[in-house]
């Protein structure tokens, strides 16, 4: 068990120290607008790319078509403006739906 | 503030029902309660739990689990930076405190908000529920064993995404440059998804940035 302790208290360490570098960077290295333009880019970029994998992935391999589907009726909802909650459930709501119906 | 309460109570929800999961499949998989608990209160990353705890249930050792975790978390420096205004500023303890907040969507809603006042407001507002929620699920989950079932018939993981693409489609809709930037580096992390290590594609997506930084320089 001790061993499993290690693991928690090694995953806790270093990503705690990752959240760090923000705030602890912060007022103490002068950044030019344009560096700090592209770190909120690159924000943007990391999300996207993090719903991208997300819809369409599990575990390296393709996820199936029921997901990708929910999450595409969940963009074009959002394209159209729909609130949020309604994006959202869309989305789960069309994949639900899918699965139930027998899709992977 | 309703608004923002409303949708981050959404996004709550969702958390806690994922969190039940978690908790259920690690003492499922023979973890002690305890173990599932304290892991979410001191990891806080969901995605970075899950795989820590199939590595460890896969057999695979308690190194390559925290490596797994930590590869997957390398995307939390990059989002620190990008809130850091909002946490930064604002005396020792926020700092300390916010940095641990610092997760996709929370980020995400941040993000999605204008003005300097409702970001710092977003960001606290979603973090501090978000951190109860999992909690609370993880909590639940491992206690009571695998009450829910499978969440996959819930369509939940095709909401996560969901929320992103609510949360994100303004900033892209709005900037050509960064839905360029976008696309290419989403592309990147599809496209390398079934060759590298999880948490590597997402890193690799931020090649997307290199057409950002040439339109802007040439603008």
């Amino acid at each position: 068990m001790s061993a499993t302790v290690a693991m928690m208290l090694a995953l806790a360490v270093g990503t705690y120290a990752f959240r760090l570098v923000g705030p602890v960077l912060y007022g103490r290295v002068e950044l030019r607008p344009k560096v700090r333009e592209s770190m909120s880019a690159g924000a943007i970029v990391l999300l996207a790319a993090l719903l991208a994998t997300g819809a369409m992935t599990e575990g390296g391999d393709f996820a199936g078509w029921a997901r990708p589907v929910g999450v595409v009726v969940g963009g074009v909802l959002a394209w159209r403006r729909a609130p949020f909650v309604v994006v959202v459930l869309g989305a789960a709501v069309t994949t639900a739906v899918l699965r139930a119906a027998g899709a992977g | 503030m309703a608004p923002l309460v409303r949708d981050s109570a959404l996004v709550w929800l969702a958390s806690g029902v994922v969190g039940v999961s978690f908790g259920a499949i690690a003492v499922a998989g023979g973890l002690p309660v305890w173990v599932p608990v304290l892991m979410s209160l001191i990891v806080y990353a969901g995605s970075a739990q899950f795989s820590a705890v199939g590595v460890l249930l896969a057999g695979g050792g308690p190194v390559a689990a925290a490596a797994t975790g930590l590869l997957l978390n390398t995307r939390t420096a990059a989002f620190s930076l990008a809130v850091a205004d909002v946490i930064g500023g604002r005396g020792r303890l926020a700092r300390f405190l916010g940095a641990h907040l610092v997760t996709d969507e929370t980020v995400a809603f941040t993000l999605a908000q204008t003005d300097p006042v409702r970001r710092r407001a977003a960001f606290w507002v979603n973090g501090l529920g978000l951190f109860a929620a999992w909690n609370t699920g993880v909590l639940a989950g491992a206690l009571a064993g695998s009450a829910l079932g499978d969440t996959a018939a819930y369509g939940l993981d095709a909401a996560f995404p969901a929320v992103l693409v609510a949360l994100v489609l303004p900033a892209l809709r709005e900037d050509a440059g960064i839905r360029q930037a976008a696309v290419l580096g989403a592309a990147v992390a599809l496209a390398v998804t079934p060759a590298v290590p999880a948490g590597v594609p997402v890193l690799l997506a931020l090649a997307g940035l290199l057409v950002y930084g040439r339109k802007r320089a040439t603008a």
